[in-house]
């Protein structure tokens, strides 16, 4: 790892720009009221952080329960809860937002040119949507919680349970709104403010990703949303939609609510995908190869997210002739994935490549991803399905995307965009250490699970047969390391604000429109209009760009 | 919004010409924005499609599974009431359509008038919703709140019913009329809502246009509020075969 | 390099802007007088026996209805291809959630292979 591509200006004369969009205005006032879009993504920042601390603390509960056989840290019951918790905060708080929202929000309108998002108001109205069903689950869990699962199971969520159903429904239900209204930003973003010259063709993957990934938010949350309002007044008034003896159909349920959150799913790794591309292009200075198969791929990837949503019902009691329809639609989901991730790895082929820190994590993500996406074929394929799902297999293939892939694409991303949000570098040494404990940390946490999980241990439950320990044992010590791996980030992140290095405007020497401006940027972003006359990952065309400033300067 | 002093210079010096207020300032031109608007109003009623997809879907199945109940359901609704309501709301969409083409050609008294008559044939459907609604509790037929289905086990007793000659259903199928009624308040119930936000946005729009906005050229709000109403219109034109028309023959 | 730029200009998205086009009232008055023949007609067919052909009348009677609107009261006819393209999605993901959640309740029936 002697070589390196860090470009740090000289310390001893740089300086932070006087005017940036932080120094711009001060007082909470103008955060709160902000309708800058690198302010909302910096609230967002600050607020996903926040629930991803709860999130895994609540994860670090669940595994020390696990660490012995019997349920003896907790009752049953309040295990259920705790998942149940787990799983709310970090699927609606974290994962969905996570990329879109602070880095999607901060870069999109820098990547394309623009001086802002289109809808600068509606970007704010987001965030306050988002604290608002952030605070409505906060309150859920101080009140007694929900046990219902993530997934609000029919009739079980309607008929059984006697715990914060509906307000957890309705955080839910506000912090999609959240979701739809950001998606719906980028879409028009997208669509009808790039800089001039910066055609479809020339937008970076990031982009690109996170365009698809919107289009899913647009379409498939309001079905979410539906599904909850149905569970709500089902419990309320006793409609009977979903109530077998009043001739309802509880599957319906599972229909309407998979078909959002299947593709929910792409919603949270896609922008990730998007980050991988921008790193593994960065620090191996080649463009990314097949640039337009990757782009479409996200736009594949979508497309198909809306055809696959029965796989997750297999055992449920839907038709086996729609089973095997949606059987073979799953696999075709694995066509795109895999172009991305054989196409990242052609840009590897003959790069110089350079091992910073979002480099580290991004190798995390392609092999851990892999593995995540491969099980997932296993599981789409029905006949597997049926014997691994509800099992541990389950919980780690699903973790291997999200943690594995998807937090490892996120950790990436705000590593690799660091230094252009707030001016200043992290240390590397430490931040290389920290990517290895995570990647070190998550394998052997999740791994064992694959193994319990083909052994037959179901999910969701407080106790389990004592044959199960060691592979517990194992997995509940990865994640006190995988804890350290995350603890890290935050402190020495933080640490940087004040005293990291100046970074200057462009330390990877990327290519993007981003990298081009001061760090932290202008509120309005650019000085002038940029024209991009240049193909994304252009790295011949930043030597001469270099080249004549070094000219002009002499 | 605060312009770095930057930008200003730099707008001075291309030679762009001055902004009118209304133009927000990220947007490089009047076209853009407008442009900007109008599609993410489109990407706003694509998630309202979908919103109300699941509803529909809902429908499609019980209607399936539960046709005889949902035929005796179904003739429990007026369809003279529903004729009416149904050219009450389409007679709003084209007074709403020439309100847009008033405000496209910047004639103020035209605008604020079609834009009164919308307001007022809005309250007319909702008015006219309100009688069916009223009849549905009178009768008992609201799901989960006293739910009856005298009407549907002897409907010689029910004047509805026995106008299209009912046959008694077996109390199990009966039972099921409450799945209709259900979809049936939740999708007109959902469309109602949607009408009286588009009322209330009506009202506001009333007021400035009597102060002569909307006819000085910036005409993107009353097109977007055009888009919304007509889609609501467009959810009607579904409902009403899907919910009064479809099941009148057993 | 600046003959290229102007190249790129006209390709970028800065062009592609739709242009305004006013629907005239001689249009809408036509659509109005079309909705209300068509509602009719719905309400008409409604009491002619049909069986299975009523429901499929009145679905087609109201896609023609709100082709119309979409098509002249919401200018989509008029419009850039992104709108139209906008609308077909919408189309495409509501057709393809209740196709394929039908897939599962039509076949169910089906039994067992």
């Amino acid at each position: 790892m002697s070589s390196t591509i860090v470009s740090l200006p000289d310390q001893s004369t740089a300086r932070i720009p006087k005017i940036n969009f932080i120094t711009k205005e001060n007082g909470l006032l103008s955060w709160l009221l902000t309708s800058d879009h690198k302010r909302i993504a910096i609230l967002y920042l600050i607020s996903i952080t926040f629930f991803f601390t709860i999130g895994g603390a609540l994860a670090g509960v669940i595994r020390l329960e696990l660490l012995t056989p019997q349920s003896d840290l907790m009752a049953a019951d309040t295990y259920n809860k705790v998942f149940t918790m787990h799983g709310v905060v970090m699927i609606f708080l974290f994962l969905v937002p996570s990329v879109p929202a602070t880095l999607g929000n901060f870069l999109i309108p820098l990547m394309i040119g623009a001086k802002d998002l289109a809808l600068p108001k509606i970007n704010l109205l987001s965030w306050y949507l988002y604290i608002a069903g952030g605070i409505l689950v906060l309150y859920t869990m101080i009140s007694g919680g929900v046990d219902t699962g993530w997934t609000f199971t029919t009739p079980l969520s309607t008929h059984y349970v006697n715990t914060n159903v509906l307000t957890t429904g309705m955080a839910i239900f506000i912090a999609g709104f959240s979701s739809i209204f950001t998606g719906l930003n980028f879409i028009v973003t997208i669509h009808k403010m790039r800089a001039p010259g910066m055609t479809w063709f020339r937008l970076p993957l990031f982009v690109w990703s996170n365009y698809a990934a919107s289009i899913l938010m647009v379409l498939g949350t309001p079905v979410l949303a539906i599904a909850l309002v149905l569970v709500a007044l089902e419990r309320t008034v006793g409609i009977g939609v979903f109530d077998p003896t009043k001739g309802g159909d509880p599957l319906l349920f599972q229909h309407l609510f998979w078909f959002y959150s299947h593709p929910a799913v792409y919603i949270m790794i896609l922008p990730g995908m998007g980050v991988i591309s921008e790193v593994i292009s960065a620090f191996s200075r080649k463009r990314v190869f097949g640039y337009t198969a990757v782009a479409f791929s996200s736009v594949a990837i979508a497309v198909f997210g809306f055809f696959v949503w029965e796989h997750h019902m297999f055992i449920m009691g839907v038709s086996s002739y729609s089973m095997l329809v949606f059987s073979l639609l799953t696999m075709l989901v694995a066509v795109p994935s895999a172009i991305k991730i054989f196409n990242w790895t052609f840009t590897l082929y003959k790069g110089s490549i350079t091992f910073e820190t979002p480099m580290l994590y991004a190798f995390g993500f392609m092999g851990l991803f892999t593995i995540g996406g491969l099980t997932g074929v296993f599981l789409g394929t029905s006949g597997t399905d049926i014997h691994l799902t509800e099992t541990y297999f389950i919980v780690a293939h699903f973790h291997f995307v999200m943690v594995g892939g998807m937090l490892m694409a996120y950790l990436a991303g705000i590593h690799f965009w660091w230094p252009k949000i707030t001016g200043r570098m992290y240390p590397e040494k430490i931040s290389q250490l920290a990517a290895v404990v995570t990647f070190i940390g998550f394998n052997f946490t999740f791994f064992p699970q694959f193994i319990l999980g083909t052994l037959g241990m179901p999910r969701r439950y407080a106790a389990y047969p004592p044959e199960f320990q060691i592979l517990n044992v194992f997995s509940t010590a990865g994640a006190t390391i995988l804890g350290v791996g995350y603890l890290l980030p935050i402190l020495y992140l933080t640490w940087s604000l004040k005293y990291g290095e100046i970074a200057g405007n462009n330390p990877w020497q990327a290519t993007g429109l981003e990298w081009q401006i001061q760090s932290p940027p202008l509120t309005e972003n650019f000085l002038e209009v940029p024209v991009m006359d240049h193909d994304a990952y252009d790295y011949e065309w930043l030597e001469r760009q270099k080249e004549k400033e070094v000219a002009s300067a002499g | 919004m605060p312009d770095s002093p930057a930008i200003a210079h730099d707008e001075l010096e291309t030679g762009h010409p001055a902004h009118p207020s209304y133009q927000r300032h990220h947007f490089a031109t009047m076209d853009q924005q407008a442009d900007a608007t109008s599609f993410a109003m489109w990407l706003f009623l694509l998630t309202e499609i979908m919103f109300f997809g699941g509803m529909f879907t809902a429908y499609l199945i019980y209607r399936n599974w539960y046709y005889p109940a949902f035929v005796a359901g179904s003739h429990q609704l007026s369809i003279f009431w529903g004729t009416l309501n149904t050219g009450v709301l389409i007679s709003s969409s084209f007074t709403m359509a020439m309100g847009v083409w008033y405000a496209e050609t910047r004639r103020k008294q035209g605008l604020v008038l079609c834009l009164i008559a919308t307001f007022v044939l809005g309250l007319g459907f909702l008015g006219i919703k309100s009688i069916e609604y009223a009849e549905k509790i009178e009768k008992h037929h609201v799901p989960g709140l006293h739910y009856s289905v005298k009407s549907f086990v002897d409907p010689a007793s029910d004047k509805a019913a026995s106008e299209y000659g009912d046959k008694p259903l077996a109390l199990d199928m009966a039972r099921h009329t409450e799945l209709y009624f259900f979809l049936y308040f939740a999708m007109t119930g959902m469309h109602a809502l949607h009408m009286i936000i588009g009322i209330c946005i009506l009202g506001y729009m009333i007021f400035r246009a009597r102060a002569g906005d909307y006819t000085d050229g910036h005409i993107s709000f009353v097109e977007n509020f055009g888009l919304y109403w007509h889609f609501v219109d467009i959810i009607w034109i579904f409902l009403f075969p899907l919910l009064y028309l479809i099941s009148r023959h057993a | 390099m600046s003959e290229h730029l102007d190249h790129e200009h006209e390709g970028g998205p800065k062009n592609d802007y739709e242009e305004h086009h006013i629907v005239s009232p001689a249009v809408y008055a036509t659509i109005f007088a079309a909705l209300l023949v068509a509602t009719g007609l719905t309400v008409g067919a409604s009491y002619i026996e049909m069986g299975v052909f009523n429901p499929i009348v009145a679905i087609g009677i109201a896609v023609i209805k709100a082709t119309l609107v979409v098509l002249f009261f919401m200018h989509v006819k008029y419009s850039s291809k992104l709108t139209k393209l906008t609308v077909g999605a919408g189309l495409f993901t509501f057709l393809a959630l209740i196709g394929m959640t039908l897939s599962d309740y039509i076949s169910r029936a089906w039994g067992r292979w």
